[in-house]
């Protein structure tokens, strides 16, 4: 502990509770918080009109063939939509899904595979959801 | 240490030295404000919308894969089971949807006041807009569900 004969014991105790354990631990700011918050704003402003016009779009095709989602696929813009709504979607769900996680799951370990099994999940079902729509559009 | 519980408040000081903390109330021992009711339900819409999200992939793959793998999936959907669990998935989804609007709100700054009432207020009874729009988003996401439920057994 840094000791300064010069100052009152008061300077030593804020010395202390400043960053002694995050020194040791290498912890502190990730720098990275404010455009994880604005990823966040992101991904919930698209999804409001995005959620709305799948809700629609769920109900238009209930009952449907094979044959009605690749009509309904065939045209551009519900092909954009679709994809618009999958990268938000599961780029959202991540963000949540990894809040979730940092708040309740303790043990560094089950933390760390349960994030990366998350992201891993995401990323996986995204690619599915891209390709099949892509395929079924063009 | 006079209740065994207080081990559970032991933490370390910065510096390596115990220190008694006091701990927050665990969920049971609070009376429930509808902000916090509001709160756990848009983490666990969240959740649940996670698995609905995994249920698209599986409809969008099947429609790519195949007819067979197709004709699964809208037989499991169609199935008691499966409307329920799209019932579950709409009126998850318009709570979450709603509840996050509100939160956009409180990000832009607004909501968090109070509006003009007769004094005296008696405790627990100020009318805090947080408390106000909680109400609402209820009331909201009850009327949207009510109608896609309706539209979607008319339109089925």
């Amino acid at each position: 502990m840094p000791s300064n004969p010069d100052l009152p014991d008061r300077a030593i105790h804020v010395d202390v509770l400043r960053s002694q354990l995050k020194r040791v631990r290498g912890l502190g700011s990730a720098h990275s918080g404010s455009g994880t918050w604005w990823a966040e704003r992101l991904t919930s402003i698209a999804l409001v009109p995005l959620t709305l016009w799948f809700i629609v779009s769920v109900i238009s095709l209930e009952g449907a063939t094979r044959a009605d989602v690749f009509a309904w696929l065939h045209a551009p813009v519900p092909l954009v939509l679709i994809l618009c709504m999958v990268v938000a979607t599961f780029w959202h769900m991540e963000q949540g899904l990894r809040v979730v996680i940092d708040d309740y799951v303790r043990s560094d370990v089950l933390r760390i595979a349960m994030l990366l099994l998350s992201r891993g999940v995401c990323i996986v079902a995204a690619l599915l959801c891209v390709v099949s729509a892509l395929r079924l559009g063009l | 240490m006079k209740d065994i519980r207080d081990t559970l408040m032991l933490a370390r000081r910065s510096d390596g030295t115990l220190v008694a903390r006091p701990l927050s109330p665990h969920l049971q021992n609070y009376r429930w404000p509808v902000s916090m009711a509001l709160s756990i339900a848009h983490r666990a819409t969240g959740i649940g919308l996670s698995v609905g999200a995994l249920l698209v992939t599986w409809w969008l793959a099947a429609a790519a894969v195949s007819d067979s793998a197709f004709a699964m999936v809208q037989g499991f959907l169609g199935s008691g089971f499966g409307v329920f669990l799209l019932m579950g998935w709409a009126a998850a989804l318009l709570l979450h949807l709603f509840l996050g609007i509100r939160h956009l709100a409180w990000d832009a700054g607004w909501g968090f006041g109070t509006l003009a009432q007769q004094e005296p207020v008696r405790p627990g009874h100020e009318n805090r807009i947080y408390r106000i729009t909680g109400w609402g988003v209820i009331g909201v996401t009850v009327i949207a569900t009510l109608i896609v439920w309706i539209i979607g057994f008319v339109v089925w």
